[in-house]
């Protein structure tokens, strides 16, 4: 249950960049190889954010798929486990490409009123 | 709560199950996001790079952690493990087995109460206890800043390993660097074999995975074989070292990573 910290982070890098700026959306993105239990981060979010300056700021979550690249074959295996082998020809010599993404990527901040 | 949307290509997100909000009579006062397409920017509203990492600012100051410990010499271990799993119990023969050679240091991480924390006092280790508790909410894991103001209560310049005893859980601390040189887990051989794949984060960080309680495989169905197949599967790189902390078999061989691990530096 490490979602609130995570949200906490988020929280506090979203409004240090947003300076007063109304956020209406923060895009995030993570790997699947991250142990992050999604209904458990938006939960987090709102609690978090609830009677806060980002209160009813939307949490998007872009979920990104682990996938490997053996060294041998060459062949791309997208993981539905955490093994990494090669699906082609179970080889474990393989590089991981994507997976592990834990980055906030952007924010949407309303524009201010004329 | 959250909603998933699938896209073709292959990518998944949730969507914030905001728009019920509306069905609650609530009013905002502003036009809400109730797309589903990540790339969609409502009316009004200007997308901003961030790209930074969740982590960053955590990462940050491990980093300062590290560069502290390097500094003074201390070799550190972030060592990690179910609650049971035997990490102070272990911690207690590793403190008297090591205790001529190397000066320890032990960084104490408790949700709430400072039993384990005890039971190695007296051992002629150092240690500091964090209980989590006082950070957000009761924490599950040490962070970065939990270990920076632990390690302002050891003697550093007076310690040759530190080892950071984690709060007990599979999941939450694989996910947050403390400034440690190297992560170890400990895993009890009543845990069952497929823990690895359920827990993968934590058996693909740990570099050495003490497998502990051995001595009660007599008395179990635990197929180790199994288990060493799960950890090769998430982690084929990792030293594994069974042990028993009751018996103290196996407690050489672990000394020996860690003395190699404090000599390394």
């Amino acid at each position: 249950m490490h979602e609130m910290s995570l949200c906490q982070a988020i929280a506090d890098t979203v409004s240090a960049q947003a300076d007063g700026a109304s956020v209406r959306q923060v895009n995030v993105r993570i790997g699947y190889l991250r142990q992050v239990v999604p209904e458990s981060l938006l939960f987090s979010w709102e609690v978090l954010t609830m009677d806060t300056p980002l209160a009813g700021c939307t949490l998007d979550v872009e979920h990104v798929p682990a996938v490997v690249v053996c060294a041998g074959c060459g062949a791309r295996t997208t993981l539905d486990l955490p093994v990494l082998a090669c699906s082609s020809c179970a080889s474990h010599d393989v590089e991981l490409v994507s997976g592990e993404e834990f980055l906030i990527v952007s924010m949407d901040v309303a524009e201010e009123v004329g | 709560m959250g909603r998933f949307h699938a896209h073709a290509d292959g990518t998944m997100h949730t969507h914030d199950g905001h728009d019920g909000h509306d069905d609650h009579g609530h009013d905002h006062g502003q036009d809400r996001d109730v797309g589903d397409h990540g790339g969609y920017v409502e009316t009004g509203a200007t997308r901003v790079n961030v790209l930074q990492g969740i982590l960053a600012e955590n990462d940050r100051i491990a980093a300062d952690n590290r560069a502290d410990l390097v500094a003074a010499g201390v070799r550190t271990v972030n060592l990690m493990s179910s609650p049971g799993a035997g990490k102070t119990t272990l911690l207690r023969r590793t403190i008297i087995a090591l205790g001529e050679q190397l000066r320890v240091g032990v960084l104490e991480g408790d949700i709430a109460t400072s039993i384990d924390a005890d039971q190695l006092s007296g051992l002629g280790a150092t240690v500091s206890l964090v209980n989590t508790s006082n950070g957000f909410g009761g924490e599950c894991h040490l962070d970065a800043v939990m270990v920076r103001s632990g390690l302002g209560r050891l003697p550093l310049a007076d310690l040759d390993l530190l080892v950071i005893e984690n709060v007990g859980n599979l999941v939450c601390p694989a996910e947050f660097d403390v400034g440690e040189a190297a992560k170890a887990m400990i895993y009890a051989v009543t845990e069952g074999e497929e823990k690895p794949l359920k827990y993968p984060v934590m058996f693909r960080a740990a570099e050495v995975v003490v497998v502990n309680k051995i001595d009660l495989l007599p008395h179990l169905d635990f197929d180790l074989g199994l288990f060493l197949a799960n950890l090769h599967d998430v982690n084929p790189h990792a030293v594994v070292i069974q042990a028993s902390a009751r018996t103290g078999e196996g407690v050489d061989e672990w000394c020996d990573w860690l003395r190699g691990t404090a000599q390394a530096r």
